[in-house]
């Protein structure tokens, strides 16, 4: 197409969709949740006193040699046949050398063009229409420490009085899943590039490789985006988004870089290849450093390491453990529990189906397992501005919520009060009842007692009921539900009202 | 009578052993030996009394409480400043780590002080191990116990001048390109490279890691065999460790000791014989002569050719400092050791420039120099890439070689011991020493150099080594065959040590 000078173009995400095509990639980090770190036996723990889980090995000391942790190479294998991939006969570690002081020894132990499992796919929903995502490679590295810069307006190094470094994250096992560039999304490629990360997320998850938190940072993820004309075979030069760290910031992040992409190339200007930070606040992508002034990271083969020589029988036998995963589950939910494909959808979109099923698993009844999903609990997560499965609350304990009800033993009201003192306290759901003293008032005797109290006090409105106004009786149900602290079953407290007030319905 | 500082390990430990000396006497003996001679020869960098007489007492201890002693128990020893040793200042001869005091041992260091050994302190080195003379060291140059206006060799001159000196029966040593044996063979004594992976890396600060090898310095084979039997083994530590144990080095010197080698295949390296010129007159005599000994001793001599030798030392000063360049990158003030700049007034990068400017000598700057150019984008294939490849061919001249013969000879060095100063404005004329030590790094095979001879062709009479090489995990076949010569070459001309003219006190 052409631009023309003359006409006011139209930036609205609908129009650039129309007029240019997106490619993007993502390359994903992913922390795995070994015990021990990538190259020594230190703790992997999150949240320790700085530099407490070190020693002579992940602080780069003189003469210190790494050593490969077993279960890091398993649990890559494990990603790398999830995303159906092939896995190396043959692979080497590599240095990537560069200075940083987060990094205690100048390089960083990488894989570069030797990498464990290549070529593989996976496959995303969105409206609908499955997208198969190429996987280019799955590669093993070391993460590097923590910087944090005190002083200074930026957070940043330059400008900072001084610089605090926590090697506790030096060396934590981290895996990079890089994607083939995805075509043909159009303007559903913010979906898209959504939809993988969470599809990655759940298979990470329910491989159980790593807990996957993109707030504590053990998920993160690049996003690279492209435009090209509509019509133009030839992609675009691409940004690399960094600071992605949410699902809904994928999405966002991608819809932002489409626009201000396009934004320039309609003026007729270039896109420079560049790394750029998404701002959470904004929802806008900012430059950062320059591609074109990139370091030569002087790769070569990690003299300190042999080979990785993954035995046959062994891949095999980790493709034989692995479990159900969540498309599988998906399929095998959407018939056990009879959902339809549009409740399934919805789920997914939610991001609750793997929820669901634990909780189903956990000995709930899928309804209600779906009901206080994509009710409830959505709401609070909603409320709290996370998904709904980073909510401090397992499906198990949704699920013990759920038997309680079914056992007569919380009402509805109840059982929300239950759940929200897991959500606050983070104790199990029996503790959160017997401390909050959050039990059914099944005792008739006791409503019947209620119920004549309640009539007493509200004469008027007890004449009403009589008089045939039946939904006058809610006022009693509540002046009931008051006296009893919300432990009384409503319906009950409804029969037994109209009961003792000589009232059928 | 014999001092106790003249004995060999073996005898001072039986010594011990047999209750007829202490630990402490012998360690008191090599201690007074220091403070008698090392003013002169400058071996050590740091002595660690103390330390020294209290593991000599824990040893003597054990042996009264009636507990088994090991076979080098109560053996002083020298360690190579190299090696990472917990509370002791360990700085690789460089500036850089000036004051630095590891918080944990090497795995050799580990297994010297398990066996009872004593460590006398650490020894004097080329700067992070670049050098064959040990005047690249940050501190001070180490002089030849033979003529004091020599040096020692390098990077290992400190270890192998205490042993020769008579500070110490034992040292330990590395060896990235010859850096165990040219010492060895220009102090007159002994010293093995064993087969790359035989020794734990662990707590070695790497220089090369693909070449790097820790290994025994003594005075007799048998020694250096005692001392290589308590370093090796895997270690889980090291993930280049061999994780089978090696061949039993000790029963191979005893066995050669007996001076039969009968059936014995020795190869002569053409390539390492001076053809093309460069070696010394008098080390090429001595080298004769010692092969005209090997076949006295039933040896089958035949002359093998190893073409791609010849390529061993530009395929070296290309890796080495590759790997080097990376290895080097984490001194950079902001951990440990030595920090420049930081007064405020620069930035992150700055600090760390001005302490690698200040920190690093010439050498070591020049290898990093070299090794960042030839790991660059665009000259990796063309340097790093194709020097893998030569390594890869001098591999199988090796592998061919040793279808046809057991072992390959050759001198440790086309030099004897050289001016402290001689060479230093022209590091060819240094790299070149390394000549006849390279292929065994580069194929990481194990070889040994034994003293076999004096020439008096630059000087006073100078000691002259014999190399003996041997394929992968076969280092009992160097032990053997150097053994074997040992006594030959003793028994004809008597201890070569004894020559010694100066520093008096060795009878």
């Amino acid at each position: 197409m052409t631009v023309r000078d003359d006409v006011q173009l139209d930036l609205s995400y609908d129009s650039v969709v129309r007029r240019f095509a997106p490619v993007i990639g993502l390359e994903t980090h992913v922390e795995l949740g070994t015990v021990s770190k990538m190259f020594c036996g230190c703790s992997t723990e999150f949240g320790a006193e700085p530099n407490t889980h070190t020693c002579p090995v992940c602080l780069g000391l003189p003469g210190a040699l790494p050593v490969v942790n077993a279960k890091a190479i398993e649990y890559t294998i494990r990603i790398g046949l999830a995303l159906n991939c092939s896995i190396a006969e043959w692979c080497r570690f590599a240095r990537k050398n560069y200075f940083y002081p987060d990094m205690p020894k100048n390089f960083q132990i990488s894989q570069y063009d030797e990498p464990l499992c290549v070529d593989g796919h996976l496959d995303v929903v969105v409206e609908g229409q499955t997208y198969r995502v190429g996987i280019e490679r799955v590669h093993m590295e070391e993460d590097t420490g923590k910087n944090t810069h005190v002083g200074g307006a930026t957070g940043r190094i330059h400008g900072a009085e001084y610089s605090l470094v926590d090697f506790n994250r030096a060396g934590i096992p981290l895996i990079e899943i890089v994607t083939k560039p995805v075509e043909g999304t159009g303007p559903l490629a913010p979906e898209v590039a959504k939809a993988y990360v969470t599809e990655l997320r759940d298979i990470l998850r329910s491989l159980g490789v790593s807990d996957v938190k993109m707030e504590q940072g053990s998920l993160r993820c690049d996003v690279n985006t492209s435009l090209s004309p509509i019509g133009v075979s030839e992609w675009g030069t691409r940004t690399e988004t960094k600071n992605v760290n949410s699902l809904r910031s994928v999405e966002r992040a991608v819809r932002s870089e489409i626009i201000r992409q396009a934004a320039i190339l309609d003026r007729g200007g270039k896109i420079k290849q560049e790394t750029r930070h998404f701002q959470e606040t904004t929802g806008e992508t900012r430059s950062g450093r320059s591609k074109e002034e990139a370091t030569d990271y002087r790769y070569f083969p990690e003299p300190d390491l042999v080979p990785v020589a993954p035995a046959r029988d062994w891949v095999a036998e980790i493709r034989a453990s692995l479990p159900e995963l969540p498309a599988a589950r998906r399929t095998r939910l959407k018939s056990e529990l009879g959902l339809s494909t549009e409740d399934l959808q919805q789920m997914v979109n939610a991001g609750v189906v793997e929820a669901v099923g634990e909780t189903v698993q956990a000995g709930a009844s899928a309804t209600e397992a779906r009901n206080w999903w994509m009710g409830y609990l959505a709401e609070q997560a909603n409320s709290r501005e996370v998904e709904p499965t980073s909510l401090p609350i397992t499906p198990a304990q949704v699920a013990r919520v759920i038997l309680l009800v079914a056992d007569g033993k919380l009402s509805t009201a109840l059982a929300r009060q239950a759940v929200d003192g897991v959500l606050q306290t983070g104790k199990d759901v029996d503790a959160i009842v017997a401390e909050r003293g959050l039990a059914v008032v099944s005792d008739t005797s006791e409503l019947t007692r209620a119920a004549d109290e309640a009539i007493a006090a509200n004469p008027d409105v007890a004449d009403k009921v009589r008089g045939g106004k039946v939904a006058a009786v809610g006022a009693l149900v509540g002046a009931v539900m008051k006296a009893t602290r919300g432990q009384a079953d409503a319906p009950a407290v409804r029969q037994i009202l109209l009961q003792q007030l000589g009232v059928s319905e | 009578m014999t001092q106790l500082h003249e004995l060999d390990a073996a005898s001072t430990a039986a010594a011990i052993a047999s209750g007829e000396v202490s630990a402490i006497e012998v360690t008191q003996a090599h201690l007074d030996r220091i403070t008698a001679v090392d003013g002169d020869v400058r071996a050590f960098l740091h002595v660690d009394t103390e330390g020294a007489l209290a593991a000599a007492n824990a040893v003597d201890e054990q042996r009264s409480a009636g507990a088994a002693l090991g076979p080098l128990a109560g053996v002083p020893l020298a360690m190579k400043d190299v090696v990472v040793t917990k509370g002791l200042p360990t700085t690789s001869g460089s500036k850089i780590l000036e004051g630095w005091v590891p918080p944990y041992d090497a795995t050799v260091t580990r297994r010297v002080l398990d066996a009872g050994i004593v460590m006398l302190g650490k020894t004097n080195m080329d700067e992070f191990a670049m050098g064959s003379s040990t005047e690249n060291s940050a501190y001070h140059p180490t002089h030849n116990p033979w003529d004091l206006s020599r040096v020692p060799g390098g990077s290992s001159g400190g270890s192998a001048a205490a042993v020769a000196a008579f500070e110490a029966p034992l040292s330990i040593g590395t060896d990235t390109g010859g850096s165990i044996r040219q010492p060895a063979a220009v102090t007159g004594i002994v010293g093995h490279k064993p087969t790359y992976g035989a020794v734990s890396r662990y707590g070695l600060i790497a220089f090369s890691s693909s070449l790097d090898q820790a290994g025994p310095f003594g005075r007799t084979v048998l020694d250096a065999a005692l001392l290589h039997e308590v370093i090796a083994g895997p270690d889980p530590l090291d993930s280049t460790s061999i994780p089978q144990p090696g061949p039993d080095v000790v029963a191979a010197a005893r066995q050669g000791a007996r001076g039969d080698l009968a059936g014995v295949r020795v190869g002569v390296v053409r390539e390492l014989t001076g053809a093309g010129g460069g070696y010394q007159q008098g080390v090429l005599d001595c080298f004769r002569a010692a092969v005209d000994t090997l076949a006295g001793l039933g040896a089958e001599i035949v002359e093998v050719s190893c073409p791609n030798f010849d390529y061993a030392l530009a395929a070296y000063y290309l890796i080495a400092p590759s790997e080097c360049s990376s290895n080097l990158a984490r001194f950079d003030g902001v951990r440990y050791g030595l920090r420049v700049g930081d007064d405020g007034s620069h930035s992150l990068e700055e600090v760390m420039s001005l302490t690698r400017e200040q920190g690093f000598g010439a050498e070591v700057k020049r290898r990093i120099m070299i090794g960042t150019y030839a790991l660059s984008s665009g000259y990796y294939d063309a340097y790093y890439g194709q020097a893998q490849k030569v390594r890869t061919l001098i591999a199988r001249d090796f592998a061919a070689a040793f279808t046809a013969v057991d072992v390959l000879v050759s001198p440790t060095s086309p030099f004897v011991a050289f001016g402290i100063g001689e060479r230093v404005a022209d590091p060819m004329a240094m790299y070149v020493n390394d000549l006849c030590t390279l292929p065994a790094s580069l194929a990481g095979t194990p070889a040994i150099s034994v003293p076999c001879g004096l020439s008096d062709e630059t000087g006073p009479a100078l000691p002259v080594g014999l190399q003996i090489m041997a394929p992968a995990m076969a280092d009992d076949r160097c032990y053997r065959v150097g053994a074997a010569f040992e006594a030959a070459y003793t028994a004809a001309n008597g201890f070569i040590l004894k020559q010694i003219s100066q520093l008096g006190a060795v009878r």
